[in-house]
């Protein structure tokens, strides 16, 4: 509790520093908002459409691989620290883990979904 | 008021005040990112239960990689990010009561438990962390639901590559 | 003199306890005195790596860099603050403004937040987190938070392509880091940074495995977003990618947020490979590690910085095929490897110990080589337009 009360109190300097940063900035810098310096940039141009782009959907297929992977490595924690007080099957274990979504890598390889297109 | 109660207190307070933001709100990456000041919250609930372990699994799946989904499934739906109107209908007020109802009559059954009117006692978390890993691992505890683990996340995978590979064929 | 900090906290906690200070306030202040100092410390760390990056940019640009501000240019990242701070803070047309200033606060805050728990020297660190591998790749998702957050916010077309980029980067090149970050903790049995540093007093764990710092070094500098991997920022490209519509302090945020969190890998990569605060002299010593740490960091950021400098930026593609394809399965079959040779071979000494992790390791890069080689082969035969194969298929 000790540790993670430090960890907070962190935080909250970890936050004000920046936060102070642009208070200053703020405060020196001058302010002449006209509508031209605020228009947004595009390559010195008037901006073309909407400014919103088609997100492709490749994106969120590579976010869901991630999320079961992330998943995957968070349950491997536990089992990395107590190898060393576990005899070999532990080992064995882990690895059948592994492999069971190194099976499941493969799969989404051989379907196609890792492709950039 | 230890200081457990006044972070408690706080952390609760943050929980709940963002969650009823996630609703209220009429952007919706707005209500994305009310949605991560919640589960940040929780985050803090678990450090100050002393399990400093899923206090950042919390943070590491649930801010980094679930609530980015969120997020990029919101644009991935077009112009969803526009201000939709306000959210509540006119019935809201049967809502509220429907909701004091629940709230006090939860608070009523669980005055009869033990717990009620106590400070938990922590475990020192010296081991429980390797506690953790042991449990996981040996067959007389919790092995059979580690291996059935990886298999549902097998199952999550190819699910979505499924959906996904049958839009693409729409796609094309 | 063996534990100088642990001294003056002693001694400070008596002198406020014996002002009739509470025992609980005087720790929190005392705390907070701590981390303000750690901070400060990092923050003109970030300062001169302003200048140093600077400096090195140009020497291997074959010119000499700023050295017109103070003795080699020294005082030129102070000019440059200065300047930053006195700029005119512009907010564009239709961003949403919480939000756009929100960001680089959270950027650089989530840098700072690795610096609670990076043993600077066996007496010297913020905490002795007992999660604190985890505990850094928590702060990195708040860093890929901030990403999406600056280009959502930003109301600009090139901004929000920058940042779906940057953020299938960070996220696809994290699976390889925490792979490899569970290296360290089959090693040591343990996920505190302060007990792996310990447990590398007799060999460094560069030597046992080799191959985890290597693909550990190159997930690092994608997860940096640093070039070879920096689409985001690719000038040419897209137009600075999602730092476009800041300007000011706030990219000055942005900016220093991306050295000083370079500096921080470097000083990840010593801590977990090379030994961290180890070197000669430091049992008798304790406060020497804090030179030792110092110096293996700042090697690692140089190595990170000669990479940057020196090889051309990878197209998006090749950059996600190189994980998922490459890295994803390399790094866990080097873990899988590792958790069998480590759990044979912990009961010999260490030099067969030792010899026997290496060479598993080098059996494992060679036969990585010769499969990449055949793929390779395969690809030229494919490619070339004079072979028999290729006219055989096409007909």
């Amino acid at each position: 509790m000790q540790s993670w009360l430090y960890i907070l109190l962190f935080m909250i300097v970890a936050v004000i520093i920046p936060f102070a940063a642009i208070l200053i900035a703020r405060i020196l810098g001058p302010r002449k908002p006209n509508p031209i310096k605020q228009s947004t940039y595009e390559c010195g141009m008037e901006t073309v459409g909407d400014s919103w782009v088609q997100f492709k959907a490749q994106y969120y297929v590579f976010a869901l691989i991630f999320l079961v992977f992330d998943v995957e490595t968070v349950f491997l924690f536990p089992w990395a620290i107590s190898i060393n007080a576990l005899p070999m099957f532990a080992v064995v274990e882990g690895a059948v883990f592994i492999l069971i979504l190194v099976a499941g890598l493969v799969f989404t390889w051989r379907k196609g979904m890792l492709e950039w297109n | 008021m230890t200081a457990l109660q006044i972070i408690f207190l706080l952390a609760a307070a943050v929980i709940l005040i963002s969650a009823v933001m996630v609703t209220a709100t009429r952007n919706m990456v707005h209500a994305a990112l009310w949605l991560i000041a919640t589960l940040f919250g929780v985050a803090v609930i678990f450090a100050v239960l002393e399990a400093g372990f899923l206090a950042v699994v919390q943070v590491v799946v649930y801010i980094g990689a679930i609530a980015i989904m969120f997020i990029f499934a919101v644009m991935l739906t077009r112009r969803e990010m526009l201000d939709k109107g306000p959210q509540m209908n006119k019935r809201a007020w049967l809502a509220g009561i429907l909701c004091v109802v629940i709230f006090a009559s939860l608070i009523y059954m669980l005055s009869s438990w033990v717990g009620f009117n106590q400070i938990p006692l922590l475990v020192g978390n010296a081991d429980t962390l390797t506690l953790l890993g042991q449990s996981l691992l040996l067959p007389s505890a919790y092995l059979l639901p580690f291996e059935v683990a990886s298999v549902l996340l097998l199952a999550a995978l190819v699910g979505a590559v499924y959906v996904a590979s049958n839009r693409k064929q729409e796609e094309k | 003199m063996q534990d100088p900090i642990g001294n003056l906290y002693n001694w400070l906690m008596g002198w406020l306890v014996s002002w009739g200070v509470d025992q609980a306030i005087s720790n929190i202040l005392l705390s907070l005195v701590g981390i303000v100092i750690l901070v400060t410390i990092a923050m003109v760390l970030d300062v001169f790596l302003v200048w140093i990056e600077r400096k090195v940019v140009a020497r291997f640009q074959d010119r000499l860099g700023p050295n017109r501000i103070g003795p080699w240019g020294i005082f030129q990242p102070f000019a440059d603050i200065i300047k930053l701070l006195i700029k005119e803070d512009t907010t564009p047309n239709g961003a949403d403004v919480f939000v756009f200033n929100l960001a680089p606060i959270l950027s650089l805050a989530s840098v700072l937040l690795l610096w609670a728990v990076l043993p600077i020297a066996e007496v010297v660190f913020g905490v002795d987190l007992n999660v604190a591998l985890l505990y850094i790749v928590a702060a990195g998702a708040i860093g890929t938070l901030s990403v999406i957050m600056a280009g959502w916010s930003s109301n600009n077309k090139f901004a929000l392509v920058g940042a779906y980029r940057m953020v299938a980067n960070m996220i696809s090149y994290e699976i390889p880091m925490v792979v490899i970050l569970l290296i360290p903790a089959i090693l040591t049995g343990s996920m505190s940074m302060l007990t792996i540093s310990q447990s590398q007093e007799q060999y460094w764990f560069v030597l046992v495995v080799p191959l985890a710092a290597l693909v550990f070094l190159i997930s690092a500098i994608a997860e940096l977003g640093r070039s070879p991997f920096d689409l985001n920022e690719g000038e040419s490209e897209i137009v600075s990618g999602f730092h476009i519509e800041y300007s000011g302090m706030k990219f000055g945020l942005f900016y220093a947020g991306e050295l000083l969190h370079a500096f921080t890998f470097g000083a990840f990569i010593s801590i977990l490979f090379f030994g961290g605060y180890n070197g000669p002299g430091v049992t008798q010593m304790p406060v020497l590690g804090v030179f030792y740490f110092f110096i293996k960091a700042m090697i690692g950021y140089w190595i990170i910085m000669w990479v940057k400098y020196t090889v051309p930026r990878i197209r998006i593609d090749h950059m996600l095929y190189f994980n998922w394809k490459f890295l994803v399965p390399f790094s866990i079959s080097i873990l899988v490897m590792t958790a069998v040779m480590h759990k044979s071979l912990s009961g010999y000494e260490t030099p067969v110990y030792v010899g026997g992790m290496l060479a598993a390791n080098l059996v494992l890069g060679w036969i990585t080589i010769e499969i990449l080689r055949a793929q390779a082969r395969k690809q030229r035969k494919m490619d070339d337009p004079n072979s028999r194969v290729v006219a055989e298929l096409t007909h």
